[in-house]
């Protein structure tokens, strides 16, 4: 600390304090919320503190998929779907992006300017604005219904590449260098030099994109008519939607709990990593 | 921004760019290209009746005044949320950044919208502002303000931005975070020999030291409140009331499904894409010239 | 922590696969029936797909309506479509103008050679749905009509006699008063105003909404909503909200909040949501009845029109699995399955026989006012101006009038100018939609 004044350290963590109870009030009521009956949710005001109801919620959340007894597809299959779903995304991003960004960077090739800026231009488009004709390719593929028509289309998407692309650009070219002179091959580099590098680049990529497809709404909507593939967020959306009546806050709560929870666990656990792989490649 | 040093094959660079390049072109090429094809033909949605009509889609768009009243909700909603979001942003991270023994747990906290999924944040916002059972709304109430975001523009823009905001402030947070511990420790110690107060360390120091963070934050956050709040949207206003909300990619994908206009709404995607590529080009040139120092 | 992550996956795709093996023809039915509704409908198809071996429903939840259509025309473009889709009724024109697409139901039924009888349906249900000639397109499935619901306890307050609801719209607007003058927050609202105030005020009082029949002659048409009796309908209420008599709660269902919160007396809503406005408000509280009317513009209401949605068959699929789908629409109009459909959500049966049959069950003593919605549906023999409508680019053209009563609600128009201008912008639409479908 530069200097010790009381007020001013009372005040910032005043400031803290606050900016972390407004952040932390929307989770905490959603929390409250999956722990009463529905009559209580019905009533305003609604409680601030948890309630009774807290077991059983979830245990019918739980174990009788989405609110009373609905057919199909119980939650953990959804929470299983999401999560083979993210972890796709997630992994086979950062494997086609990490070998093309690769050859960009470390290679001189004809049309390798195209290449890269063909990748680039796909960097924001949000699939939802071409969603018709996209849908046309998955069905044309035969990928409906099935776990790599939920990921592959998403994971043609360029920011891992870009990201990838500065982090090498930043690598000093006196390893290159020792390893050209060792005689190493451009895998063999790859593999031993620059891959291990790279960990905290990845590890930073994995948490977006993890993030990215645990969260998808519409596509897994639109392409999975089985239940066996439905995804949690998916899910949370089907109990909020309800036509000329009022939704049962207090599962729908408790789901969007579920529907919550591993992203926020990966994005706890990992955050270290995630802001060093990111900042690194930023400065 | 180029490698100095290379490595000569001459099939291998090939081999590792065409995954992704056939991903590419299958899963983005080909369906934007329909998209265009699709922008200069007026037809059912169902695709039965079709025909060419050149420019007629995009002729109708820029003489709507609901395409104009659209641009200046994206332009407003874009602005409020990456302006608050990342001045409330910076704010904690400064406060933080001195609270050094809470900050790992603050920062457990303050992640946490982050993982949140867009949809399931509209769920949670519209929840706490629901005019009969929302705390909010009701607490909002008891200090006289009528609160009802399904009747007033204005409060569902401001809802919105509000929902938009929290879901992006954690990551604002982290960078700004990060950007200010890398701060030599010594610059600041020196201002404050100096007799510099605490403010004037602030703007005189610090902020210039973030401002690169700072404008990458920036472009992510424009990107974010244009392209990646379709689904806050969609689960709190679904564009409403009036329009009020209803920002560009959102009423690219209202025209073309609930008003089943796909013509019309395929010239949108097609000008979106327009903007996407001038964005791309932008924060291309910007990141390509920091690379440097 | 790879290894059984792996092996995870694997099990989840034997599941999937395990699911998948079934010997029957399979149909798919998409639908937007979220919450509970949406286990209604697991149930009816649960009770088709046991009443027979050979062909197996199956219901996929596909988000909301828009997202249902979004799923059904990309998937019928990318030529995998569902057999059967629900679509909201003011996708109606749109969806008969898409051609090739449809399958109309009457000819679905002619064609399997499943019985199908026109006469068993409720008048207005059906003709919503069908061509000028009585030839039914798409199979009603969800429908409701608008009707007045009022807060007991609120009149009570008032000095009112709860038990004696408003019959026309003067008496509305006395009684309102009179309970925001006791400290009722807000005298009347309505839900889905377009639906409710401008087009089911036209059926009710036997005004046309658009020429050619409401659109049913042709898509040549315009809109003719801006008459005197709705311009000084309009007008009135939007006196009413200078002292809260009326109070507007936002579009399509919004403000239903307002009346479950306890703040209105008098709203005027699909009878859908009655179980919703019963479980918020408790049931004895709760009153039901027929929508008021205006005694200066018709001496008896006429009928009111439906909203809600049908369901549609895609074309582009085997055609022996459309006997499957002609079975599984007979089955769904049979009176047990109605009867069933019509008690446990609110929806408006599609036949006579279903609602006898709830009558008979003792069901509307025990919840009374349910047979309200069916009572005015059958008030008289629709007219070509309260049979149904057949707007195109409808979605837009609510969407128009909604902001222009909004303006009115606001006190930036009156009444008469915004229902001109919202005239003229839907006719805009209409020539859009003509020549999409010439």
């Amino acid at each position: 600390m530069v200097e010790n004044r009381p007020f001013l350290t009372v005040l910032r963590h005043l400031v803290v304090l606050i900016g972390l109870i407004v952040i932390a009030f929307p989770v905490w009521m959603t929390f409250v919320a999956s722990t009463h009956s529905q009559q209580t949710m019905l009533q305003s005001p609604i409680p601030l503190l948890p309630g009774p109801h807290l077991i059983d919620n979830y245990a019918q959340v739980l174990t009788a998929g989405f609110g009373r007894g609905f057919g199909g597809a119980p939650i953990w299959l959804t929470l299983m779907n999401s999560l083979i779903m993210a972890l796709g995304v997630a992994l086979g991003k950062i494997a086609i992006s990490i070998i093309s960004a690769f050859a960009i960077v470390y290679f001189r090739f004809p049309f390798r300017m195209w290449f890269f800026w063909a990748i680039f231009f796909t960097l924001m488009l949000p699939v939802e604005v071409r969603i018709v004709p996209t849908y046309g390719v998955v069905a044309d593929l035969g990928m409906l219904d099935s776990y790599p028509g939920l990921i592959i289309p998403l994971i043609a998407s360029a920011t891992a590449t870009f990201l990838f692309r500065q982090f090498f650009l930043s690598v000093p070219d006196e390893l290159t260098e020792a390893a050209r002179v060792d005689g190493a091959s451009p895998m063999r580099f790859f593999w031993d030099i620059l891959l291990p590098m790279s960990r905290t680049s990845i590890a930073a990529m994995f948490v977006i994109q993890f993030i990215y497809g645990w969260n998808q709404y519409l596509w897994p909507l639109l392409i999975t008519t089985k239940e066996s593939y439905y995804t949690v967020v998916m899910t949370v959306s089907r109990q909020a939607n309800v036509v000329d009546s009022v939704p049962s806050w207090n599962l729908l709560m408790a789901m969007a709990m579920l529907a919550m929870l591993p992203p926020v666990l990966i994005v706890i656990f990992m955050q270290r990593q995630f802001v060093r792989g990111l900042v690194e490649v930023e400065k | 921004m180029e490698k100095r040093v290379t490595f000569n094959e001459r099939w291998l660079p090939y081999l590792l760019v065409g995954p992704q390049i056939i991903i590419t072109l299958v899963f983005f090429f080909w369906p934007s290209g329909q998209a265009i094809w699709q922008s200069v033909l007026i037809e059912d949605a169902f695709g039965g009746n079709s025909k060419f009509v050149w420019f007629d889609n995009f002729i109708h768009l820029f003489n709507d005044s609901d395409y104009y009243a659209s641009v200046r909700v994206t332009v407003v909603f874009s602005f409020l949320v990456a302006a608050i979001g990342l001045a409330l942003s910076l704010l904690l991270a400064v406060m933080a950044d001195r609270v050094i023994r809470g900050a790992t747990g603050y920062k457990a906290f303050l992640v946490w919208p982050y993982a949140v999924a867009p949809a399931v944040a509209g769920v949670l916002w519209g929840f706490l502002f629901n005019p009969s059972v929302g705390i909010v709304a009701w607490m909002l109430q008891g200090i006289g303000i009528e609160f009802n975001y399904v009747t007033n523009g204005n409060q569902a823009l401001l809802l919105v931005v509000i929902a938009a905001v929290w879901n992006q402030i954690s990551y604002n947070f982290l960078f700004f975070l990060a950007g200010l511990q890398s701060i030599p420790k010594s610059l600041i110690e020196a201002a404050a020999i100096d007799g510099a107060g605490p403010g004037r360390r602030f703007w005189d120091i610090i902020f210039p030291l973030l401002s690169p963070v700072g404008f990458f934050l920036l472009v992510v956050n424009i990107i974010y409140a244009f392209f990646g709040t379709f689904g806050v949207i969609d689960a709190l206003t679904k564009g409403g009331p009036a329009k009020a909300t209803e920002i560009l990619v959102f009423k690219v994908y209202n025209d073309g499904f609930r008003g089943q206009d796909l013509g019309g709404s395929s010239a949108q995607s097609v000008i979106l894409m327009i903007v996407v590529i001038a964005l791309t080009i932008v924060q291309f040139r910007f990141i390509e010239r920091r690379v440097h120092y | 922590m790879t290894r059984i992550l792996l092996s995870s996956v694997a099990a989840a795709a034997v599941m999937a696969s395990a699911h998948g093996a079934v010997a029957q023809t399979e149909i798919q039915w998409w639908h937007a029936m979220g919450g509970n509704l949406g286990e209604t409908v697991n149930q009816l198809a649960d009770g088709f797909n046991k009443s027979q071996t050979k062909y197996k429903v199956n219901p996929v939840y596909k988000g909301s309506y828009t997202d249902t259509l979004t799923a059904a025309i990309a998937a019928f473009r990318a030529k995998q479509p569902p057999h059967i889709v629900q679509v909201f009724e003011v996708g109606t024109a749109n969806m008969m103008a898409a051609k090739g697409a449809v399958y109309p139901v009457f000819q679905l039924m002619a064609d399997a050679k499943e019985p199908f009888d026109p006469k068993a349906f409720i008048g207005p249900v059906y003709g919503y749905y069908s061509t000028t000639d009585g030839k039914l397109l798409s199979m009603p499935f969800n429908s409701s009509t608008p009707v007045l619901y009022r807060n007991k306890e609120l009149m009570q307050k008032a000095g009112l006699d709860p038990n004696k609801p408003p019959t026309t719209w003067p008496e509305l607007g006395e009684m309102a008063k009179k309970a925001v003058a006791a400290g009722a927050k807000c005298g009347f609202t309505p839900q889905w105003q377009t639906w409710t105030m401008i087009e089911n005020y036209g059926a009710w009082h036997n005004l046309p909404f658009a020429t050619k029949a409401n659109g049913f002659g042709g898509t040549d048409i315009e809109l003719k909503f801006n008459d005197a009796p709705r311009i000084k309908f309009i007008q009135m209420l939007a006196d009413w909200s200078k002292d809260k008599t009326f109070v507007y709660g936002g579009r399509e269902g919004k403000s239903t909040a307002l009346f479950n919160a306890g703040d209105c007396v008098f709203h005027v809503a699909s009878s859908a949501s009655a179980a919703g406005i019963e479980k918020a408000l408790g049931q004895a509280k709760v009153g039901i009845s027929m929508m008021p009317y205006s005694p200066d513009v018709i001496a008896k209401p006429q009928n009111s029109i439906i909203g809600g949605a049908t369901l549609w068959v895609l074309q582009g699929k085997p055609k022996a699995e459309y006997e499957g789908v002609a079975k599984f629409l007979s089955y769904l109009s049979s009176t047990p399955v109605q009867a069933k459909w019509h008690q446990e959500t609110g929806y408006v049966p599609v036949t006579l026989a279903a609602a006898e049959v709830t009558d008979k069950a003792g069901f509307y003593k025990k919840f009374p006012g349910r047979d309200v919605a069916v009572q005015e549906l059958t008030l008289n023999p629709a007219t070509e101006n309260s049979k149904g409508l057949r707007i195109g680019n409808f979605v837009q053209i609510r969407d128009i009038l909604d902001g222009e009563l909004e303006a009115v609600w606001s006190g930036k128009k009156d009444a008469k100018t915004a229902l001109d201008d919202a005239v003229k912008a839907g006719n805009e639409q209409l020539k859009r939609f003509e020549a999409a479908n010439k």
